[in-house]
Formats: structure tokens, sequence, C-alpha cells
């Protein structure tokens, strides 16, 4: 049971990373962006490859499985993900931006997932990989819960993100224009500012933090190019949960469909376990469709 | 053609390409005057307000200010242009604080210098200060009105626009609001503002332009259009509401 | 009859089953403008809805009731309606992106349970030895499947007649004018959201429907056979043919079912064996771009010849 609870939290944090990145550009950009747990994959992917590249020039930190070299790999994982999503944006979303069927556009973002996930299938094939082969060994910290350093780096590096975007967002110009933006975006620009800067910004911020959720995720499981399609349900769930636009309900989210996942196998079969989010999100849908702490303003309602 | 501050020609514009509400209307305002807009429900008069603002597109004609064109400038350069505008509805962001609203108004400057403006604002509109970080949709519809004037008026423009600021207030708020804007006129801004409440209006401004399906239909000296039997006989009627 | 005369016919049993599923889709986004992101769960819940109530009775299993073919066909749609019927009712009434994202969330559910609910669906090893209706009246493979072929076309036809005459039915008008304004529909007294789930169940409806012919057809059910990139081979089909053109639908399946079996022949052929994998990723690679090119270049399919969905496009 504690162990589960460990366990959902730790998955939980990867899936509200990956939400809040989710919950940004649906609130900010004002679509459901299908093709933004891609961008998991391709961050985590992309890790693997700089990895690959540099070589293993230093030892493990501490009782880390890995070291200095990952954590430069995760900036450019960042960056090279940032520059997938302005791309996507530049050939695809923003001509179709507009085009009689709102729809039109989520559609794409469906045919754009495709496309990345084979491209990565393509690169780097479809075997089960890892960012170290450095075996750890799990320390126990109360009777029946073990945990491996690793998992204690993501928990760790999820709440120092969470909370420095949070300042951002409520310290910084740029942070202030995105959520004007999420509320009217013709005011934003009446009130002067360029919502294609503050567009662009929010690409790259949802992008890293997705590339970091996915270097996260490699961190405790294997990389396959599925991931990221297993995780767009967790993370659609997690942005409805908390609210669409609502960084910190995308957290709550996140914690709630982590922690209901690994529980639910007290319950069903785990094999079932990827239905989960689903059943959540039916539940949330006829419930309450804006959301634990949506307000009437993102209203799930049209 | 020039000469005034701010001048509209033949403005064509409308919400799709293919379908125009707006056939070529033509305005100017000069430095320090005020000038109403009234016309029927309909009219075209928010249109033509947003349309000059950047917010809809010119499809053609042509709008200058100080004799610069600001036909094609987008939304977000019109604030640097010196024209602000306030719209009809949503004119402040609910979600943001009082603060917050106004230091976005002053997006286009320096921080130094919007922290600097957001101080002013404060003092000019002294009854802020106390919401001051509170969100905005806790604030009554005359305090919105008023956020949303202050926030438009930070970055010290050459014309503001207002699109029915009297809208929903109580007649003592309404009086209130005239009379600032009138004193901002005299401080030497120009005021350009569409309005219902067309009598109240006439009175404060000094002149008005009558717009019907699309077009100019009147103007003139608000005075003395606020004699002529027909703008009488169809906006100042009945105590000059329409609605 | 020729080797390859024999395999045209295979082919366009399949190809036209699946022109029944692009109609059922076209119906939700060509006239509805409806994103349905998990065609092959409702595809899947015809089928495997249909091979339990054909199958013949096995030990310790739920189902095999033994029925007849139409009646299992007409039970597989009508759990695909059903089925519709949970996930409109929860998604309809709000933002649109959210039935997307429930019909996601549906698709890989049912897909779960197909994988895993072994007393019903036979777990991975699927339901087998299915019985293929009127297979003893024919004396030949091939002339049983030349039978199936007449059934599917004219079954085909039959959903492409109703599908025209419905969308320029008094309903199919109502359609169009919740699509162009909803505001308008409703001062008119129209319920929206009735309409929209009235077209969401009914294209499911269809796709559940055609999910029961292939499993006449074919005579097993595998969760091999609905994978999540079914959803977007139907979804370019659609696109290909152009959307809100019924015609360009059955041209899409063909076409683009073509292509799709062409292309991976070819990788079979020339392609060395441990290029297979990546040879496939291209495979789907091109039905990616498929969609995503002909979305931004020809909106309108290269197909299809008749106007789009239209509607008011918001200011910018
Ligand atoms: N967002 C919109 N999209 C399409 N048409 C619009 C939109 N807003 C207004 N219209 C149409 O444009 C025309 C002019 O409307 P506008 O709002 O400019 O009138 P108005 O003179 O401001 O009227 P009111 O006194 O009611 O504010 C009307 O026919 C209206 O239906
Ligand atoms: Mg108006």
């Amino acid at each position: 049971m504690l162990q589960a609870l460990a366990d959902g939290i730790l998955t939980g944090s990867i899936i509200a990373l990956g939400a809040i990145g989710l919950t940004l550009t649906m609130g900010i950009l004002r679509f459901a962006n299908f093709a933004h747990a891609e961008m998991i994959t391709w961050g985590a992917y992309m890790a693997l490859g700089a990895l690959a590249l540099m070589g293993p020039f230093m030892a493990p930190l501490g009782a880390l499985s890995f070291g200095l070299p990952l954590i430069i790999a995760m900036v450019i994982a960042a960056v090279l993900t940032s520059l997938l999503a302005l791309m996507i944006d530049h050939l695809v979303f923003r001509p179709l931006h507009g085009r009689p069927n709102d729809m039109t556009i989520v559609f794409s973002s469906f045919g754009v997932s495709l496309l990345v996930r084979m491209v990565v299938l393509l690169i780097f094939g479809g075997s089960a990989q890892y960012y170290s082969n450095t075996l750890q060994i799990a320390v126990p910290v109360a009777p029946g819960l073990r945990i491996l350093p690793d998992q204690l780096f993501v928990l760790g590096f999820t709440i120092v993100t969470v909370i420095s975007l949070h300042f951002f967002l409520q310290r910084t110009r740029l942070g202030l224009a995105m959520r004007a933006l999420a509320e009217n975006p013709t005011l934003a620009r009446v009130n002067g500012i360029d919502t294609r800067v503050v567009i662009r910004w929010t690409w790259v911020i949802g992008a890293s933090l997705a590339a970091v959720a996915g270097v996260l995720y490699g961190l405790t499981v294997q990389l396959r190019p599925e991931i990221g399609f297993h995780l767009l349900l967790p993370l659609f769930a997690a942005v409805i949960i908390g609210g669409v636009g609502n960084v910190f309900g995308a957290v709550v989210g996140g914690l709630i469909v982590g922690l209901a996942e690994s529980l639910s196998v007290f319950i069903i079969p785990p094999s079932y376990k990827l239905a989960v989010p689903f059943i959540i999100l039916l539940i949330v849908l006829y419930v309450r469709p804006t959301g634990i702490f949506g307000s009437a303003h993102h209203a799930g309602a049209k | 053609m020039s000469g005034h501050l701010f001048q509209a020609n033949n403005v064509v514009a409308g919400y799709r390409p293919d379908l125009p509400i707006i056939h070529g209307v033509s305005m100017h305002v000069d430095a320090a005057e005020m000038v109403t807009i009234i016309g029927p429900n309909g009219a075209g008069k928010s249109t033509m307000i947003k349309a000059i603002a950047g917010v809809l597109p010119i499809s053609s004609g042509s709008v200058t200010l100080a004799g610069k064109d600001i036909t094609r400038l987008p939304t977000h350069g019109m604030a640097a242009a010196s024209i602000a505008y306030v719209p009809q509805t949503d004119n402040v962001f609910t979600t943001l604080t009082i603060n917050e609203n106004l230091l976005l108004g002053a997006s286009s400057l320096p921080k130094a210098k919007a922290l600097e403006q957001v101080g002013k604002a404060y003092d000019k509109f002294p009854a802020l200060k106390q919401y001051r970080d509170k969100k905005a949709k806790v604030l009554s519809g005359g305090q919105r009105q008023m956020l949303a004037v202050a926030r438009a008026l930070l970055t010290d423009p050459h014309l503001i626009m207002l699109d029915e600021p009297s809208a929903g207030l109580s007649p003592l708020m309404v009086s209130d609001v005239f009379a600032r804007l009138r004193e901002l006129v005299e401080s030497g801004v120009s005021v350009l503002m569409v309005e219902q409440n067309a009598k109240a209006a006439m009175a404060v401004s000094h002149r008005t332009y009558v717009l019907a399906e699309g077009r100019n239909r009147v103007e003139g000296v608000s005075s003395a259009l606020a004699q002529d039997p027909e703008v009488i006989a169809i906006y100042l009627g009945a105590g000059g509401r329409k609605r | 009859m020729t080797g390859f005369a024999a395999y045209l016919v295979f082919f366009l049993i399949i190809a036209l089953t699946y022109s029944i599923v692009v109609m059922g889709l076209n119906l939700q986004w060509g006239f509805t403008g409806l994103f349905n992101a998990g065609v092959v769960g409702f595809f899947a819940v015809g089928a495997y809805g249909t091979a339990v109530l054909i199958g013949p009775e096995r030990a310790g299993a739920i189902g095999g009731f033994g029925l007849p073919f139409p009646i299992g066909v007409l039970g597989g749609a009508a759990l695909a309606a059903l089925a519709a019927l949970i996930v409109g009712l929860a998604t309809l009434r709000l933002r649109e992106e959210y039935l997307a994202i429930a019909t996601f969330g549906i698709a890989i559910s049912i897909q779960l349970i197909a994988l895993n609910f072994e007393a019903l669906t036979g777990g991975a090893m699927g339901l087998i030895s299915l019985p293929r209706p009127m297979l003893d009246v024919f004396s030949s493979p091939a002339h049983y499947n030349l039978f199936y072929l007449g059934v599917v076309a004219i079954l085909a036809l039959v959903v492409y007649l109703a599908l025209e005459r419905a969308v320029t039915s008094p309903w199919g008008r109502v359609l169009k004018a919740v699509r162009e304004d909803e505001t308008a529909a409703r001062s008119l007294g129209k319920n929206p959201v009735l309409i929209r789930l009235q077209s969401f169940v009914l294209g499911c409806t269809l796709i559940g429907f055609a999910g029961g012919l292939y499993v006449g057809f074919i005579g097993y059910v595998s969760p091999l056979d609905f994978l999540p990139i079914l959803t977007f081979q139907i979804w370019a089909m659609l696109i290909v043919g152009g959307s809100g053109n019924n015609r360009g639908a059955i041209a899409g399946a063909i076409g683009v079912w073509g292509l799709w079996t062409m292309s991976g022949l070819l990788i079979s052929q020339v392609l060395p064996v441990q290029f297979q994998s990546q040879g496939g990723a291209i495979q789907v690679i091109l039905i990616g771009l498929l969609i995503v090119l002909t979305l931004l270049f020809r909106p309108r399919g290269l197909i299809g010849e008749r106007e789009t969905v239209s509607k008011h496009a918001g200011p910018r």
C-alpha cells in the first residue's frame, strides 16, 4: 500500500510536468494539442541521443544512476523539443489557425502526433532503451517502502520546476502576458502585447517541460517510442481535472491520476491500468466538467 | 487631408472579408477634442471603433494619427502609436488583480516607466488603490469602467477611444464618468466615444457623428446637432436612451 | 479466377467495408464537425459484439450465443451506438475538443478489454472459427468471396444513398444549421446538443456495423486487427476523399487502402528483413503526411469536388 502510494506520487509528478505544459498551451493557444505527449517522447529520445554523442565523461553523482551528462542532455533535449514545437507551430498550426472548422487544428495535431512518434521509431528503433546501465539499489525508507535514489531526484526536480514556474507566471511580465492572453487574447493585444511573441514562448515553455518530463520518465521506466502515446490520456485527464489553463490544477490533476493508476491495482487487474485515466475523465466530465479548480471562465461549457 | 490629429477616410471593414459592415465611413478628431458617435443599434458604431483600433482588419480606406498612417498597424502596435481603446464589454481581465491589469496596460513601456505610470494611475484614480491586489472580478460595473479607463491612459495616449463608457452605470456614475473624460480633454487628450446615452454625451462633447447602416448619416457640432429635428426625433426622444 | 482477380476481390471487400466506416466518420466530421479520435474503438466494438453474438459456445466463456449473422451484426452496431452514447452524453455539451479526448480514451479502453478480458474477447488469441454467413451455399471460396463482395457493395451503396438522403432531409438541414450558426439554430428552437448527439451516435453505429461485416468475412477477431493505426488510416481515407463528400469517402477508402497494401507489399519485397520494421514506420509516416499535407494544401481533399464544411471564420 505504502509502496503503491509512493509509486503513484512519482508517476503523478511526471504526469503533472507534462500536464502543466499541456494546460498552458490549451489555455493560451486554445486547442487540445494531441501532439503534446509526443514531445515527451521526443524529449526523452533527444536526451538519449545527446548522451550517446557525449559519451560517459563523468561518473554518476552519489547514489544516482546518472551524472552531469544527463543534466546537460536534458537541457539539449529541452532546446531540441522547443525547436520541434516551434517548427510544428510554424508549419502546421499557424497556417490552420482561423480556418472555418475549429477542430481542424486539433485534428492536425492528431496527425502530427503520429508523425513525431514514427520519426522517433525510425531513428531510434522500437526496442526498449535505458539512459544508464548502472544498477541501482532501492533504499528502504520505511517498513514496506523502498525508493530508488533516482526516484527521489525526480520528485525533487519536479517540485523545484513547479515552484519556479509558479514564480515565473506570477512575477514576470511575460508570465503576466501569458495569463492575460489565456483570458482574453483581443484585450491582451489592445493592451499592447504582441501575442505572437507570447505564443512562441508558450511553446518553448510547454515543450521544455515536456522534454524534462520525458527525461525524468526515462529515468524511471524503459524508453520506448510509445511512452508519449500512453501518457496522452493521463495528461488530458490531469488537465481537465485541474481545469484547463490552471497550472496548479494540472499538478493536482497529475497527482490524482498517478495515484489512481497505482492504487487501482487493488481493485482491478493491473492490465487495465491504462484505462483508469479514462474512467476518471468520464467521471469528471459528467460531474464537474470545469474541473476541480476551473472557474466559469475557461468553462468546459461552451 | 492633414491638420487633424486623427483622421479616418472611407473606412470599409467587417467581421468577414466578404461581408463589410462599415461601408466607407470617414471621421476626424482634433487635438484636445471630444467627439461622440451615436446611431441606432447595429449601426456599426462598435465595428467602426474596433476597425480603427486595429482589432478588425480594414479592407479599404485609411487611418492616420498625427499624419502617420496607422491603417495596417497590428493591434498591439496601437498602444505604442498613442491610441488607446476601451472595448464595450470584457474590457478588464477578471482573473488578474487590479495591479496586474494596470501593469498590462503598460506592456508597451519599459519596466521602470511602467511602474511609474501605474503609480500615477493610482494617484489619478485613488479609488482603485484599495483593491490593488484583488481580482478584477470583484469590482462593480462602475469600478471596472474606471479600471479600464485608467489602464487605457497608462501610455499617455493622444487619443482614447471608448465604446459606451456609460453603459450599465447609475445616473450618478454616468455624470462622473463624463466629467472625468471632460477633465481628460482639458488636459489635452482627445476622446472619441460611442454612446447610447446620446443626450448626455452630446452635452459634454464638441462634435458628434451619427452613423446608420454602416455609413455616415449626419455630423456636426454637438450643440447644433442637438437641435436638429431628425436627430431629436430618432435619437434624443424619451430621455435620449434607445434600447 | 486468377490469383490477381482473387486478390482484387479480397481487397475490395476490405476497402468497401472501410468505406462504410469512412461514411460514418464523414457524417460526424464532414457534416457535423465532430472529431472522433477513436474510430477503431467503435469498429472493434461492432466486430467483437458480432463475434460474441454469432460465435460458437466456448467452455467457461461469456457469449457464444450462436445467433444468426444479421442479428449479430445489428447487435454489434447497437453496442457501438451504446459506446457512442456514453462518451457523447459526457462531452457533447462541452467544448468540442472534449469529444475528441473522450473518444481517444474509449478506444484505448476498448483495446485493453479486447486484449485482456479473455472470457469475453478471447484475449490476445481473439475469437476464432466464427461462422461465416451462408458459406455452405457456395462451392468454392472464390465464389463465396464474390458473393460477399456483392453483399458489402450493396450495403455500402445503401448506406451511401441513405446518407445522401439524410443530409438533404429536414434533419440534414438542421444539422447544417447547427454547424453553421449554432446561436441561430438554437433560436429556431433546435437543440444543438441533441442534434450533434444524434449525428455522432448514428456515425458510430455505421462504424460498428462495418465492424460486424468485417468479422463475417474474415471469420475471426483478433486484437491485432484493431490497432490505433486503423483510426489514422480511416481518417486519411476521409481527408483524402474530401470531408463532407460521401462519394469521395468511398473513393478515399479504396485509394488509401490500395496505397497502404501496395506500399506494404513493396516494403516486404524490396527491403531486407532487418529493415522491415523501419519500412513499417515509413508506411505509417506516409499516412501521417497524407493527412497533414492534405489538410494544409488541399483542405477539400484530393478527390472531393463539393463544398466542405463552411462556418463563419472568426475575427482575427
Ligand atoms: N462578432 C461579430 N461577428 C459578426 N457580425 C457582427 C459581430 N458583432 C457585430 N456584428 C454585426 O455587425 C453589425 C454592426 O454591429 P455593431 O456592434 O458594430 O453595432 P453597434 O452600432 O455598436 O450597435 P449597439 O448599439 O448594439 O452596440 C450588426 O449587424 C451585427 O450583427
Ligand atoms: Mg456597440
